[in-house]
């Protein structure tokens, strides 16, 4: 286990950026329609944050802003999204995953509001790319035992 | 001359991918054998996305003011598509392989594959 | 040896390749024309990329989303390891 070192200059950076990359990952995953991006892309970004602040805090540090039962539950949470968005269109009377049907709900025409669906379900995949890249970090670098927070 | 100049881009694949296979078949530890297959996946996502290139055309996203679209003009998307995933699935078989390794390291305090396994035999 | 062989034989069926760069290769004539001509006018999103991954391949990205899934359950199952029996 490698002994927790305290940097000034590496935490003040971190400080800094870590609030911009996680804006630049929102803007990856909401501007994926006009630009190359989408949820897989944006959700690394985002994990990538949560790593930074391992890597340059420790674990508790980031634990206390981002704790191991949000990260499970986050985890379904994006599975989930786009396996309602898909089983929501059953209901409304189309096939699975056919978006076009949510405009009975969604007051725009049939064509916006596929782009639409397709937004949700980015979402829905960027977070759960998110958790996942955050929890295998996080069992791999410690076997598992992240209580103390010592990477 | 034009076979080479045609095919290049699928021997620097060909040769990636025979690195990895090496690798996977000849190494004896585990981690190296990971590493291989890494490698051996990384040649055949180069390849999908060779595959999608057209000559003098842009990434497939397309310019709202334009009236008529030519395909010729975007390169093909699919390939894109198929290797983001893929490469997602990469990166997720590399976890749980690695997360494997690690129980087996924890068991059997070796890496080496023949090791391992003469521990087994041993057992019985 | 295995390995030199294999690569001879995959750089013999390259020779039936299609050539770098070419506009008329197999791969973009069967659908992806159509992806292309279609994006905007069917689904409203100008990046082919996004438009094909989600909606007409959202079937792929849902087993993609729950591969990876799998993968991170597998590796907190495998390795996560409570202290003094503290659940989450």
């Amino acid at each position: 286990m490698i002994r927790l070192y305290d940097d000034l200059i590496i935490q003040t950076v971190c400080r800094i950026m870590i609030p911009l990359i996680q804006l630049f990952a929102f803007y990856v995953i909401a501007h994926g329609h006009y630009s190359p991006g989408g949820g897989f892309q944006g959700g690394c970004i985002l994990g990538a944050s949560f790593i930074l602040m391992v890597i340059a805090y420790d674990i508790n540090w980031m634990k206390r802003r981002f704790s191991e039962k949000k990260n499970i539950l986050l985890i379904a949470l994006g599975v989930l999204i786009y396996a309602l968005v898909g089983v929501l269109c059953i209901l409304l009377g189309a096939e699975y995953l056919n978006y076009g049907i949510l405009h009975k709900i969604i007051p725009t025409d049939s064509v916006k509001v596929r782009a639409l669906g397709t937004l949700i379900i980015e979402i829905g995949v960027g977070i759960t790319v998110m958790a996942v890249m955050v929890s295998i970090f996080l069992n791999l670098t410690t076997l598992g035992k992240h209580e103390k927070g010592e990477v | 001359m034009e076979t080479v100049i045609g095919k290049y881009n699928y021997w620097i694949y060909i040769a990636l991918m025979m690195i990895g296979f090496y690798a996977m078949i000849a190494k004896r530890n585990l981690v190296k054998k990971i590493v291989g297959m890494n490698i051996f996946q990384t040649a055949i996502i180069l390849f999908f996305i060779s595959t999608a290139y057209k000559k003098d055309a842009t990434i497939p996203i397309l310019i709202k003011s334009q009236e008529v679209i030519d395909p010729a003009q975007y390169i093909n998307p699919l390939p894109h598509v198929l290797m983001l995933t893929a490469i997602v699935v990469m990166v997720s078989t590399f976890g749980v392989a690695l997360a494997v390794i690690m129980m087996l390291y924890n068991q059997y305090k070796t890496l080496d594959e023949d090791e391992i396994i003469e521990i087994l035999r041993k057992k019985k | 040896m295995i390995v030199i062989l294999t690569g001879a034989v995959l750089i013999y069926s390259t020779l039936d390749m299609p050539d770098w760069g070419d506009p008329n290769s197999p791969a973009s004539l069967h659908v992806s024309p159509r992806y292309i001509e279609k994006t905007i006018e069917e689904t409203a999103t100008p990046n082919a990329v996004t438009s094909v991954l989600a909606d007409y391949r959202g079937y792929d990205t849902l087993g993609e989303t729950t591969v990876i899934f799998t993968a991170a359950v597998v590796c907190i199952l495998l390795l996560r390891r409570f202290e003094d029996d503290k659940t989450l």
